[in-house]
């Protein structure tokens, strides 16, 4: 085989090696998802945090806004920390709201973003005072058992 | 009693041995692959020869892998009303796993055994003792270019392996069955992460590549000079690379997929 016949099968096999990975990049996989330099982080402790992990979505209206960086307990105030990077397109009030839903009955847990009406925005660094905890399955079911419980003797 | 602590012992010497054979022949190979860059056509032309020859087998190969999970991932998913998420089971495992580990298995026994084979009757006919004569090193010359011919093919490979996959799902998933292709697409790039799923792919078939090839070049340098040698050689090429390709990639899953 000639040199140049084996070098153009070459930079073909090359070329396609190259083509499947952009395609694997941008078809199949979300290259375009936040790069971790630009975006910014606020913090939110909340009492409960039920089955949040680490990369799940911070959404605003269903929007994917950003994403969950960081998860600690804080030993001082026995809260969860959370730590969200948030894409600095979408800027959001002071007094917004943060809340741990749940994505269908059964779904992944997500961090809610529900803005409030401050004219000044949150920054890198702040801090999300008003929080929601995780809706908690069992402990909603205990207490509607309970409250069941206790109002059962005086209805015959 | 004896008898069977000695065998005991002596695999285990003989085990050590070879690991060391096959750490200090890797070392050599790297000190040595100077020339493999400097005089790119010797490279070149052992890409061609275990990269573009076993583009067909690779392609075809990706192509029903992904035919066939698309069929099976649809029947278990559908019973869940879950088959809008073929694309993810598609995409997710042939990236992290299949495309890896079946491309590897298969480059290990269309490329890595002939590389073997090559390398094995040029040592039975005493090519290689000859090169030595001529003080040209047979490890630069013969040995390095396979391996890095092999280390630069296999990424390449698996990454047209999945593509390939992907491919195959779509069709049997949108085409064939009549999932919404919208459906199919978004859930795929919602669920698939670059960095976590791409790239771990990526680095696990180079990983690979490294295995197999070194395997391959080392037991075609250290065979017996005789047909029996060559053949033998060979086989341990073979079973030896599977082996390992499955084992490493139960070691990178534990450290990449975790879970977190």
């Amino acid at each position: 085989m000639s040199r140049t016949t084996l070098d153009l099968w070459v930079g073909l096999f090359v070329a396609l090696g190259f083509a499947a990975l952009v395609f694997l990049a941008t078809k199949a996989g979300s290259y375009s998802g936040l790069a971790s330099g630009r975006a910014y982080t606020v913090e939110a402790s909340f009492d409960n945090i039920g089955g949040l992990k680490a990369k799940a979505p911070v959404k605003s209206a269903g929007v994917l806004v950003g994403r969950v960086a960081d998860i600690r307990f804080d030993v001082q105030s026995y809260r969860a920390v959370v730590k969200l990077d948030l894409d600095p397109r979408y800027q959001f009030p002071r007094d917004t709201i943060a809340t741990i839903l749940t994505a269908g009955l059964l779904g992944e847990q997500y961090v809610g973003l529900e803005p409030g009406g401050d004219s000044d925005v949150l920054k890198n660094g702040d801090r999300i005072t008003m929080t929601q905890s995780a809706v908690v399955l069992e402990k909603l079911i205990g207490q509607f058992m309970f409250n069941k419980a206790a109002e059962s003797p005086s209805q015959p | 009693m004896t008898a069977v602590l000695r065998r005991i012992g002596a695999l285990t010497v003989d085990g050590i041995w070879w690991l060391g054979f096959i750490s200090r022949f890797f070392a050599m190979v790297l000190i040595h692959s100077g020339q493999s860059f400097r005089r790119l056509p010797l490279t070149i032309r052992e890409i061609y020869f275990s990269g573009v020859l076993s583009l067909l087998i690779i392609v075809v190969s990706g192509l029903f892998v992904g035919l066939v999970l698309g069929l099976q991932g649809y029947d278990i998913l559908q019973r869940f009303g879950s088959s809008d998420a073929l694309g993810i089971m598609v995409a997710l495992s042939l990236l992290r796993e299949l495309g890896p580990v079946v491309a590897a298995l298969l480059f290990a026994s269309r490329a890595g055994s002939a590389v073997t084979a090559e390398i094995g009757l040029m040592k039975a006919t005493e090519q290689l003792q000859a090169m030595d004569m001529m003080a040209v090193n047979p490890i630069a010359r013969v040995v390095a270019p396979r391996f890095w011919g092999g280390v630069i093919s296999m990424p390449l490979l698996a990454a047209m392996f999945s593509a390939m996959g992907i491919f195959g799902g779509w069709l049997i998933g949108v085409v064939a069955i009549g999932v919404d292709n919208g459906a199919f697409w978004s859930q795929m790039q919602a669920a698939v992460d670059f960095r976590y799923d791409v790239v771990n792919g990526v680095i696990k078939s180079f990983v690979f590549g490294v295995a197999v090839s070194l395997i391959a070049v080392f037991e075609g340098f250290d065979c017996q000079p005789t047909a029996e040698g060559v053949s033998r050689a060979i086989t341990r090429t073979v079973v030896g690379s599977a082996l390992a390709i499955l084992a490493l990639d139960f070691v990178l899953t534990s450290f990449m997929f975790r879970g977190l």
